[in-house]
């Protein structure tokens, strides 16, 4: 079998990587991509360790975070339609409003 | 009985000075006449009732005394003599021999003056006010012959002191007029201290103030003859009477107060108000009695202010003025009768005097009015065939003034003449200067007379076409002084001429005087004699006059160019005037002068300098809350600004500053989180 390790060291790096795309990347739509791969990571985690612990549990639990990823992935779109309706960009470094 | 309702009598005259002085303005000249004359006149009227009836009283009642209410109860003190007494002075009225004549004087010749005054007054202004004072005047001088009590003779007098001034000083735009009411007042107020401090020793000595109780108390014996306590008051009282009837040193203000209108010449110096004087000194004969010393001052300084007026009086060319300085020295006469204890003949002359006087001036003011206001007797003469009703009413006044036999004054003088020489505290000398003083007067009242009426007329020819005889309202005011100043004698008619002197007999219960009746013990002889004497020197005076105004008139020239220094010093009154304003008058003005600077610079410096103080502390307070208070508020809120500024880069409006912020915070609770376990 392929040990339970390496799946969750693959989550955790892929967790890392929509971190840091969260936090660093300028377009607003790559930081939502960013956070579907936060999302999918967490699966990983979740079905890997469903294995291990041979509970059904776990795969379930993935099964919602799939449902919720994809209403957020809709609410999120709808942010940034309307964003982009008022500011005319798509670039998180120009939206300071709240700026001091 | 109209008697009980004698307290009217000084009321109706205040009515009339109510009126005027309220709502005289708005009244037509004829209300006003109708109110101001009238309501005299009913004086007069009820006046005559009342004497009417209390001639009608029993014979041994002599004294009718009415009060009203207590007006100043003041209650237990300590007499001088360490008794206890109770002073009350009382609202009181009083009516006797003494009263009654000085009541029918006023109001009769008062009545006949305003009346006059109608005429006289008719084209000056302020009409009404002339008649409230009058009015006024009317109202105090009958509360102080009536008054039963000194307290309230002085609320009289001060009226009259005040009416006076008013009066004098009616023309004020005229400066000469205001200052001689100023004169006038301020000197009569010289003598009321005198007075007041008569009145108080009075109280603490005899405990009262009322006439009755006084003169009781002093013919009970009391008090030896000379006491000096007695002396004091008497000299003190009499230091008024200089004051009110214009003696020496205090005759000053009478000549100044010609500058009022002449019948308030006629009504206030002459007839009524300076015979307060006479009249208060009548009323205490029964202290003078006690107080030969007194009665010697008052003697001595009647006869100098006789004889000084009438040197005066030689001498001036204003027709008031000579007969100011002749009341002057009339009333110098009533004094001197009053301090050889011949009071019933000081009052008498007073009678007397107050006809002829009155009617005096009455007659200047006519003159006057048909001179168009001219009043120099230099640009007068010829007037006799011009204005015959005043001239002729003149004439019987300035004989009747001169003494000359069968005219009032030749009575009530030569009964004073005879009084000085005979009574015991009379003597030759007093004698004498009323005996010289009778001469002088004869001249130049006759003096005046020539120079006005008789001789070559020397009216300037502007004033010749205005001379008018007065109107009637005028004239018969005139005409009844007149039969007065005939008739107002015989009251008077002397034992040794036949007649039973029916006037001191009236006042006799007035003045109980022993000495009096011992000089009618003298030979009708001397007295007879001396009556001889009086008239032939009046007529050296008449014929001395005549020759000088009538046949010569170059030689009176002549006579002052000769007299040269002696001439103007008698023409400027002997600069008294002059001593007194260096004397006292200046010198109270400079240091009223000095008050005034000290309360300017002093007081109210201090007061500006407290106020200046104040606003400086004022200034400091609004620096120190500008600068401290509101600086210290102003530091707290930049400090906070200064701390703020570091933390405040925080809020970048990033959101993904914000996520980086949380993400951090997770990594250090992680690191936390496994260095610990």
């Amino acid at each position: 079998m392929i040990p339970t390790s390496y799946y969750i060291l693959l989550g955790s790096g892929l967790f890392t990587i929509g971190v840091i795309g969260v936090l660093t990347r300028r377009n607003v739509l790559v930081i939502l991509m960013s956070i579907e791969l936060i999302l999918n990571a967490v699966n990983i985690n979740l079905v890997a360790l469903s294995q291990y612990f041979h509970s059904v549990d776990g795969q379930v639990f993935a099964i919602f975070v799939i449902t919720d990823a994809a209403a957020e992935a809709a609410v999120g779109l709808g942010l940034i339609i309307a964003l982009f309706r008022n500011k005319e960009t798509v670039n998180a470094d120009e939206i300071d409003l709240l700026k001091w | 009985m109209v008697l009980d309702y004698i307290w009217l009598i000084p009321l109706f005259p205040l009515l009339g000075a109510a009126i005027q002085l309220f709502v005289g303005r708005r009244l037509s000249k004829n209300a006003v006449s109708a109110v101001s004359v009238g309501l005299p006149g009913i004086a007069l009227l009820w006046a005559l009732g009342c004497v009417g009836e209390f001639l009608n009283l029993p014979a041994d009642v002599h004294v009718f005394t009415k009060v009203l209410y207590s007006w100043l109860p003041a209650g237990a003190f300590r007499l001088s003599n360490g008794a206890l007494g109770n002073l009350n002075v009382p609202v009181g009225f009083q009516l006797d021999p003494l009263s009654t004549v000085m009541l029918l004087v006023v109001t009769g010749i008062g009545f006949l003056i305003h009346v006059y005054s109608i005429g006289y007054m008719a084209h000056e202004g302020g009409y009404y006010r002339f008649f409230g004072y009058m009015n006024l005047f009317m109202f105090s001088m009958l509360v102080l012959v009536l008054a039963n009590n000194y307290l309230m003779m002085f609320v009289g007098w001060e009226g009259v002191g005040l009416c006076s001034y008013l009066l004098i000083g009616f023309f004020f735009q005229r400066k000469s007029a205001s200052d001689a009411g100023k004169k006038a007042f301020v000197v009569n107020r010289i003598g009321d201290a005198g007075f007041l401090l008569g009145v108080m020793l009075m109280a603490v000595t005899f405990g009262s103030v009322e006439f009755q109780q006084v003169t009781e108390q002093a013919r009970s014996g009391r008090f030896p003859v000379g006491s000096t306590v007695i002396v004091a008051i008497c000299i003190l009282l009499f230091v008024g009477a200089t004051g009110k009837s214009a003696q020496i040193p205090l005759y000053t203000w009478l000549p100044d107060a010609m500058e009022g209108p002449t019948p308030v010449s006629a009504l206030i110096h002459a007839a009524t108000m300076v015979t307060a004087g006479v009249y208060m000194v009548a009323r205490s004969n029964a202290l003078f009695i006690l107080a030969p010393t007194a009665m010697a001052l008052v003697a001595g300084i009647g006869a100098a202010t006789a004889i000084w007026a009438a040197s005066i009086g030689l001498v001036q060319n204003d027709i008031k003025r000579v007969l100011a300085y002749s009341t002057i020295s009339q009333l110098g006469y009533m004094f001197l009768a009053c301090g050889v204890g011949a009071f019933g003949a000081g009052v008498f002359h007073l009678m007397t005097h107050a006809f002829f006087k009155a009617l005096l001036f009455l007659g200047a003011g006519s003159v006057i009015h048909a001179m168009s206001g001219e009043q120099d007797m230099r640009k007068m003469g010829a007037l006799w065939g011009r204005i015959p009703v005043t001239a002729k009413t003149m004439l019987v006044a300035t004989l009747a003034i001169s003494g000359a036999p069968l005219f009032s004054g030749f009575f009530s003088k030569d009964e004073i003449l005879w009084q000085a020489f005979s009574s015991p505290y009379g003597s030759l000398l007093l004698w004498f200067v009323g005996f010289a003083t009778a001469g002088l007067t004869a001249f130049y009242m006759f003096r005046l007379f020539f120079m006005t009426f008789a001789g070559k007329s020397r009216v300037p020819h502007e004033l010749e076409h205005h001379i008018h005889e007065s109107p009637k309202v005028m004239t018969v005011p005139l005409i009844c002084l007149a039969i007065g100043a005939l008739a107002a004698g015989y009251v008077g008619w002397p034992k040794i001429l036949g007649g039973s002197n029916h006037f001191e007999h009236f006042l006799e219960p007035v003045f109980e005087n022993p000495s009096a009746r011992a000089a009618f013990e003298h030979t009708w002889q001397s007295e007879f004699g001396l009556m001889v004497l009086s008239v032939a020197i009046a007529t050296i005076g008449f014929l001395i006059a005549y020759f000088w105004y009538l046949r010569r008139p170059e030689v009176p020239e002549r006579v002052a160019a000769k007299a040269g220094p002696l001439y103007n010093l008698v023409l400027h009154k002997y600069y008294i005037d002059e001593l007194y304003d260096a004397l006292f008058v200046n010198r109270v003005k400079n240091l009223g002068n000095a008050f005034a600077a000290f309360d300017l610079g002093v007081i109210d410096g201090g007061v500006n300098g407290a106020g200046w103080l104040t606003r400086m502390f004022g200034e400091v307070s609004r620096y120190w809350d500008t600068w401290v208070i509101d600086g210290l508020v102003n530091v707290t809120a930049f400090v906070v600004k200064v701390l703020s500024y570091p933390v405040r880069v925080i809020q970048t409006g990033l959101v993904q500053n914000y996520a980086w912020m949380i993400t951090l915070g997770v990594l250090i609770f992680m690191v936390y989180y496994f260095v610990h376990f």
